[in-house]
C-alpha cells in the first residue's frame, strides 16, 4: 500500500490538499505561513530519513549533519565567497554527494544498533567541524547573510519556492520507492540473506540508498539555510537528528506521507505548544515513548487500522510493523549465525 | 493510472503556480500596526530551558522586579511583557522573534542572551523595523561595523569593554608576563583580546602562552597543568557558565589559589555563578560593568529589593535588565508613550542618561553605553553570601576605550587571530 | 613538553578515564548483557548527581549522598525497565527511541526541579586536598576516583565471571528460552541488571558532579563520551570499557594540550574509523 496508490484512490483529497497548500498565504498571517514553510522542509528531511529507516530498515541518527553539509557549503559560498545561488546550490549538492559516499561506505557495513551509532558519530563529526572551524563556519556564531534567490525574498514568495521543491522531491521519492530499486530495498529490509541468495548486490543498493537519502536531506538543508538566512551548529546537532527520527516514527515509517505528518506535529509542538507550555521537552519525550510503546507505525498506521478495522479477522501488517520486524530478523540471524 | 496521475498533477501545479506568481501579494505581511495608546507590548526573549536557563532566569527576574517596584506602567500605558523561551537556540530565537513581531505586534523586543541569537535576531529586526533593546548580548561588532539602526544596547555592554581597563590595571599592579586561559569562542576571544590589547598592545606586557578551551570543558586539568614552568607571573582566565564554576574549583583543587595570581574576566566570577561557589572563590579578582558590592545607593537598594524578592543577590543579567527597564521607561516618557512613531521613540531612547544600579549610563553614537567599569574582589558578606566589591573604578569607559572610534575601528574584531598583541598591531600598521 | 607536564597530562587522562569508566561500565553492562542501548544513561547520571547534591545539602554527609545517588537511581532503573523497556524487549530501535524519549524527560524535569544554575558538589574535607606525587601536586579526589574505578571494575568482573548470577546472565543473553526452561525467571534477572547499570550511572553522577559540575546539558555531553568509550572498547566487554575509557581520557588530556582545535575530531574520528574497520568495536564480539 504505497503513497501514490493511496493518493490516487483519494484523488479529490490530494487535489484539495494541494489547493489548500497553494492558498495558505492568502488565508493567514505571515507567521503561520512561516510555520507551514518549516513543516515542508522538515518534512523533506523526515522523508529522506524514512527512505533509509522505513524502506531500507536502517535508521540513521546523523541526518541533521548531512543536512548541515549542504547548508554550510551553500551558506559559505553565497554569503562569504559571493557566488550566485545556482552555482552555490550545485556545489553544495556535489559536496553532499561526496560526503554521503564516504559516510555511506563506512556505514553500510554495519547493521542495527551499530548503524545507528556510526551514523550518529558521522553526524557529530560534521557538527564538531562546524563548531570548531571558525574561519570557515563562524563556529557557534554561524554564517549570516545567506540570502535567498532574488525571486523568493519575501516570505510568501519563499513559501512557494519551498512548496515547489517539496512537491518535486516528494514525487521523486515516490518514484524511487515504487521503482524496482525501491522494491529491492524493501526486500533487504525483510531479509538481507534472502536477497543475497537471489543474487542482488546488497551493499551497492544500501550505498545508493544512503547517497540518495543524503541528497534529499541536503536539499532540505538548503531550504533551511534560506529560511532563516542563517546557519549555525545548533541546527545540525544530535538533537536535531533525533527530532528527525521522531518525525518519522510519529508519522509512520515506510510511508513517506507519515514523516511529513510527523514533521507537522513536531513543528507544531516546538513553535506553538511551546508558547503555552514551558515543559514542552517533557511532552515531546512522552510523545516519543507513547508512540513507540503503543503506536509503532505512527499516526498513519493508527489511521489505517481505524479505517480497515479488526473485523477482517487478520492483523493488518503495516509497513511500519515490518520495518521493526526486519531489524529483529537481523538481530536473530546474526545471533544464530555466530552460535 | 499512476503515470498520468503524476503527469496531470505536475501540469496543474505548474499552471496554478504561474497564475499565482502574477497575482498580488498576500495580505498577511509583517505587521507595522503599533498603536500610540493602549498597553505597551514588550516581547522578551530569553532562554528558559537549556544551557542558558540560569542566566535567562536572572534576566527575567531583573526585568520583572523593575516593573513591580515601579507601578508597571509608563505615560499612562500599562506595560505587558510576554516571555518566550529561546532554549538557547538561534533558530528558536528567530522563530519567537518573528512571532512577537508578526503575530503579537509588539512595540519592542528585549533580550536575547547569546551572541549568535542576538546577531541573527538583529538581522531580522533590521528588515522588520521593530525596536530591539539588547541589555545582555555583548558581541563587539553589533555596535561597531555591523550595527543596526533600530537595535540598541540599552544598559548593555561589549565583551571587550570591561577588559580594556583591566589590562591596564594588571600592568599597573606589576604583572609583566601573563598566561591566558579563555573559552574558545567569539565571546571568550573578544574578552581576552580586550585584556591583551591594553596589557600587551599598549603597555608592553608579555603573553607567555594563550590557552583556549572549548565551551563545556569538563576537566581543566590539562590546561592547569601547563601553568607551572611557563614563566608567567599571573594568569588571566575567562570561562562561562558551568565552566567558570568548575574552573575556579579546580584552580583551588590544584593548589594554585593564594600561590598564583588569578585575574578573571567578568563572567568568570559573575554573581550568577558566584552564588554556587564556596571558599575557593574568596579573594579572587575580576573586572566588570556590574559590581553588586558597589556601595552607591542605587546598587544597594536594588540588591536589597532583589534579595527580598528572590532570596539571592543579583547577577549582571538581572542588573542589566532592571537598568534597561529604567532606561526604556524614561525613553517612553519622553515621547509621552507614543511608541508608534518609531524614529522619535528611538531618538528619545538614544539620548537618555540614567543612574542605574550598574552605574551612570549614557549611550555613545554607535548604540552602546559609556559605563563605569569596576575592578572587583570577591568578599564574604556578614550573611555568608559571596559578592564582588569594587577595589578600583574607571569612569566613562566606552566600547572603544581611549582609542576613539576611528582608531579602534581600524583594527579587526578580536578573534583567535587578532588578540591585540604588539606584533599583530605592527603587522596591521596600527602601531 | 617537560616530563612534569607529561606526567600531569598522564594523570589527568587516567583520572578522567576513571570517571568515564564508572559511567560507561553501567552503559556497557546493560548493553552487553541485555543488548539495550540506554540513551537515557546521561539523564540518570544527572538525576543521581542532583539527588546526591540535595542529600548532601540537607545532611552534610557525603557517604550518605553517595548511597542515595546509587540506590535511588537504581530503584528508578527498576521502574524504568519494568514499565518502559520490557514491553519493547529485544526490539533494537524501539529500545533506543524509548530511552531517547526518557532522556528528554529526565533532562527537562531535572531543570524544573533543580534549576539551571551549574552546581558542584563539595567533597569531604580529607579528600579535597592535594597530595604530592612524584614531585607533582595533584588533587587527592582524582586519585580517589581511580580507586573507585578499580574497585568497580574488579567487582563487575567478579560478578560476571565468578558468581552464579553472572553465569545466569551470560546464559540468558545467549538463550533466554533455555534459561527460562531451567526454571529461572530471566525477566527478573534482567530487571535487576538494568537497575545495577542505572545505579552505576547515578554514582558516576555524584562523583562527576564533584569534580566537574551538574547543569542542563551535562547529560548529553556525558552520554556522548560514554558512547564513544563503549564503541571504542566494544559494547558488552568489560575489559573493553576499561581500555576505551582510558583511551578516551588520555586522548582528551593530550589533545586538549596539543591540538585543542581538533578536540571533537580526535574523539569522533577514531570512533568512526574503528567502527568501519571492526563494526563491533575493538574488543566486542558479534553475538
Amino acid at each position: 500500500m504505497n503513497v501514490l496508490r493511496l493518493l490516487s484512490m483519494h484523488r479529490a483529497v490530494l487535489v484539495a490538499a494541494l489547493a489548500l497548500a497553494v492558498a495558505v498565504p492568502y488565508l493567514t498571517t505571515s507567521y503561520y505561513v512561516s510555520i507551514a514553510t518549516q513543516v515542508m522542509y522538515f518534512g523533506l528531511l523526515a522523508m529522506s530519513i524514512d527512505l533509509l529507516g522505513g524502506y531500507l530498515g536502517l535508521m540513521p541518527l546523523g541526518h541533521a549533519g548531512i543536512m548541515g553539509v549542504a547548508a554550510y557549503v551553500m551558506g559559505y559560498l553565497v554569503s562569504k565567497a559571493h557566488w550566485g545561488w545556482p552555482a552555490a546550490v550545485v556545489a553544495a549538492l556535489l559536496v553532499t554527494l561526496v560526503v554521503c559516499l564516504v559516510f555511506g561506505l563506512l556505514a553500510v557495513r554495519t547493521t542495527g544498533i551499530f548503524f545507528v551509532m556510526i551514523t550518529m558519530a558521522e553526524g557529530m563529526l560534521v557538527w564538531g567541524l562546524a563548531y570548531r572551524w571558525s574561519s570557515v563556519t563562524g563556529a557557534e556564531n554561524g554564517i549570516r547573510g545567506v540570502s535567498r534567490p532574488e525571486f523568493a525574498t519575501l516570505y510568501w514568495q519563499y513559501y512557494y519556492l519551498v512548496l515547489g521543491v517539496f512537491i518535486v522531491c516528494a514525487l521523486l521519492l515516490t518514484l524511487v520507492v515504487r521503482s524496482p530499486f525501491g522494491l529491492v530495498l524493501k526486500g533487504i529490509r525483510e531479509s538481507e540473506s534472502r536477497m543475497l541468495t537471489l543474487g542482488y548486490n546488497v551493499t551497492l543498493h544500501k550505498l545508493l540508498a544512503f547517497v540518495l537519502s543524503g541528497l534529499f536531506a541536503g536539499a532540505a538543508g538548503l531550504l533551511y539555510a534560506w529560511y532563516n538566512q542563517f546557519i549555525s551548529p545548533s541546527a545540525i546537532n544530535i538533537t536535531a537528528s533525533t527530532e528527525g527520527i521522531l518525525m518519522v516514527v510519529l508519522g509512520g515509517p515506510g510511508t513517506l506521507l507519515g514523516p511529513v505528518l510527523g514533521a507537522g506535529a513536531i513543528v507544531f509542538v516546538k513553535n506553538i505548544l511551546s508558547m503555552y507550555v514551558t515543559r514542552w521537552p517533557t511532552i515531546m519525550g512522552l510523545i516519543f515513548i507513547a508512540v513507540v510503546l503503543f503506536a509503532q507505525d505512527g499516526i498513519l498506521g493508527a489511521l489505517r487500522r481505524a479505517r480497515v478495522g479488526r473485523s477482517r479477522g487478520e492483523s493488518v501488517r503495516s509497513q511500519g510493523d515490518r520495518a521493526w520486524d526486519a531489524l529483529e530478523l537481523e538481530a536473530e540471524s546474526s545471533r544464530s549465525s555466530s552460535a | 493510472m499512476g503515470r498520468t496521475g503524476i503527469g496531470s498533477g505536475i501540469v496543474s501545479i505548474v499552471v496554478g503556480l504561474s497564475l499565482l506568481a502574477g497575482a498580488c501579494a498576500p495580505p498577511g505581511a509583517p505587521g507595522a500596526s503599533q498603536k500610540p495608546s493602549g498597553p505597551l507590548k514588550v516581547g522578551f526573549l530569553a532562554p528558559i530551558t537549556g544551557t542558558g536557563a540560569a542566566s535567562g532566569n536572572d534576566m527575567i527576574n531583573g526585568w520583572k522586579l523593575y516593573w513591580k517596584t515601579n507601578a508597571g506602567n509608563i505615560a499612562g500605558r500599562e506595560v505587558q511583557t510576554a516571555y518566550e523561551d529561546t532554549a538557547g537556540d538561534v533558530n528558536t530565537a528567530l522563530t519567537k522573534a518573528r512571532q512577537f513581531v508578526e503575530q503579537q505586534q509588539v512595540d519592542m523586543i528585549v533580550g536575547p542572551l547569546f551572541a549568535n541569537e542576538g546577531l541573527a535576531v538583529a538581522d531580522y529586526l533590521k528588515t522588520a523595523g521593530t525596536p530591539g533593546f539588547y541589555p545582555i548580548v555583548s558581541a563587539d561588532d553589533l555596535t561597531q561595523r555591523q550595527r543596526v539602526d533600530n537595535v540598541i544596547r540599552v544598559a548593555g555592554w561589549t565583551s571587550s569593554q570591561p577588559h580594556h581597563p583591566l589590562g591596564e590595571w594588571a600592568y599597573d599592579q606589576g604583572y609583566r608576563k601573563v598566561l591566558t586561559i579563555c573559552a574558545d569562542y567569539a565571546f571568550g576571544q573578544e574578552v581576552c583580546g580586550g585584556f591583551l590589547r591594553t596589557f600587551a598592545g599598549e603597555k608592553g606586557g608579555e603573553v607567555v602562552k594563550q590557552l583556549w578551551d572549548p565551551v563545556g570543558t569538563p576537566d581543566f586539568s590539562s590546561y592547569l597543568s601547563q601553568i607551572p614552568g611557563s614563566g608567567m607571573d599571573a594568569v588571566f582566565a575567562l570561562q562561562v557558565g558551568a565552566d567558570s564554576v568548575r574552573f575556579v574549583k579546580q584552580w583551588n583543587d590544584f593548589g594554585y589559589k593564594d600561590k598564583i595570581p588569578l585575574i578573571g574576566g567578568e563572567v568568570l566570577l559573575d554573581q550568577s555563578l558566584l552564588r554556587n561557589m564556596g571558599p575557593e572563590a574568596e579573594g579572587l579578582i575580576s573586572a566588570g560593568h556590574w559590581a553588586e558590592g558597589r556601595p552607591a545607593k542605587e546598587t544597594q537598594d536594588f540588591d536589597e529589593a532583589y534579595l527580598k524578592e528572590y532570596n539571592q543577590l543579583p547577577s549582571y543579567y538581572a542588573a542589566a535588565t532592571y537598568s534597561a527597564g529604567l532606561w526604556i521607561s524614561q525613553g517612553v516618557q519622553k515621547v509621552n508613550g507614543n511608541t508608534a512613531d518609531r524614529k522619535p521613540f528611538l531618538d528619545a531612547v538614544r539620548t537618555t542618561e540614567i543612574d542605574a544600579p550598574l552605574g551612570h549610563l549614557k549611550l555613545d553614537s554607535y548604540g552602546n553605553p559609556i559605563a563605569t567599569i569596576y575592578v572587583r574582589r570577591v568578599e564574604r558578606r556578614p550573611d555568608g553570601k559571596l559578592w564582588n566589591v569594587p577595589i578600583q573604578t574607571f569612569e566613562g569607559v566606552s566600547q572603544f576605550w581611549n582609542f576613539g572610534p576611528d582608531k579602534f575601528l581600524k583594527q579587526p574584531v578580536y578573534s583567535r587571530d587578532f588578540q591585540g598583541l604588539p606584533e599583530q598591531l605592527k603587522g596591521l600598521g596600527l602601531k | 613538553m617537560t616530563l612534569e607536564t607529561f606526567g600531569l597530562h598522564l594523570l589527568n587522562g587516567i583520572t578522567f578515564g576513571e570517571l568515564l569508566f564508572l559511567l560507561a561500565s553501567g552503559f556497557t553492562l546493560i548493553f552487553g548483557l541485555m543488548r539495550i542501548t540506554n540513551m537515557s544513561h546521561g539523564g540518570l547520571y544527572l538525576v543521581g548527581g542532583y539527588a546526591g547534591l540535595t542529600v548532601l545539602g540537607r545532611t552534610g554527609n557525603f557517604w550518605l549522598a553517595l548511597l542515595v545517588a546509587g540506590v535511588g537511581v537504581g530503584l528508578l532503573g527498576l521502574g524504568i525497565e519494568r514499565l518502559l523497556l520490557r514491553p519493547v524487549r529485544n526490539r533494537i530501535l524501539p529500545e533506543v527511541l524509548v530511552t531517547l524519549g526518557l532522556a528528554f524527560i529526565l533532562g527537562d524535569l531535572s531543570l524544573a526541579i533543580w534549576g539551571g544554575d551549574p552546581q558542584t558538589i563539595r567533597i569531604p574535607g580529607a579528600l579535597s586536598t592535594s597530595v604530592e606525587l612524584f614531585g607533582l601536586t595533584y588533587p587527592a579526589f582524582r586519585l580517589f576516583m581511580v580507586l573507585v574505578g578499580v574497585l568497580t571494575a574488579a567487582g563487575l568482573w567478579a560478578l560476571q565471571h565468578r558468581t552464579m548470577l553472572g553465569a545466569i546472565i551470560r546464559a540468558g543473553v545467549d538463550d533466554a528460552q533455555m534459561v527460562d526452561a531451567m526454571g529461572i525467571d530471566i525477566k527478573v534477572v534482567f530487571n535487576r541488571v538494568f537497575a545495577l547499570g542505572a545505579a552505576l550511572a547515578g554514582l558516576a553522577g555524584l562523583l562527576g558532579g564533584a569534580f566537574l559540575a551538574l547543569y542542563p546539558g551535562a547529560d548529553s555531553e556525558i552520554l556522548l563520551l560514554a558512547v564513544v568509550v563503549v564503541i571504542l572498547g566494544g559494547p558488552g566487554s568489560l575489559v573493553g570499557a576499561v581500555v576505551g575509557s582510558l583511551l578516551v581520557g588520555l586522548i582528551d588530556a593530550f589533545a586538549t594540550a596539543l591540538v585543542p582545535d581538533l578536540l571533537y575530531f580526535t574523539l569522533f574520528a577514531p570512533m568512526v574509523i574503528i567502527l568501519a574497520w571492526r563494526p563491533y568495536g575493538l574488543l566486542g564480539r558479534a553475538n
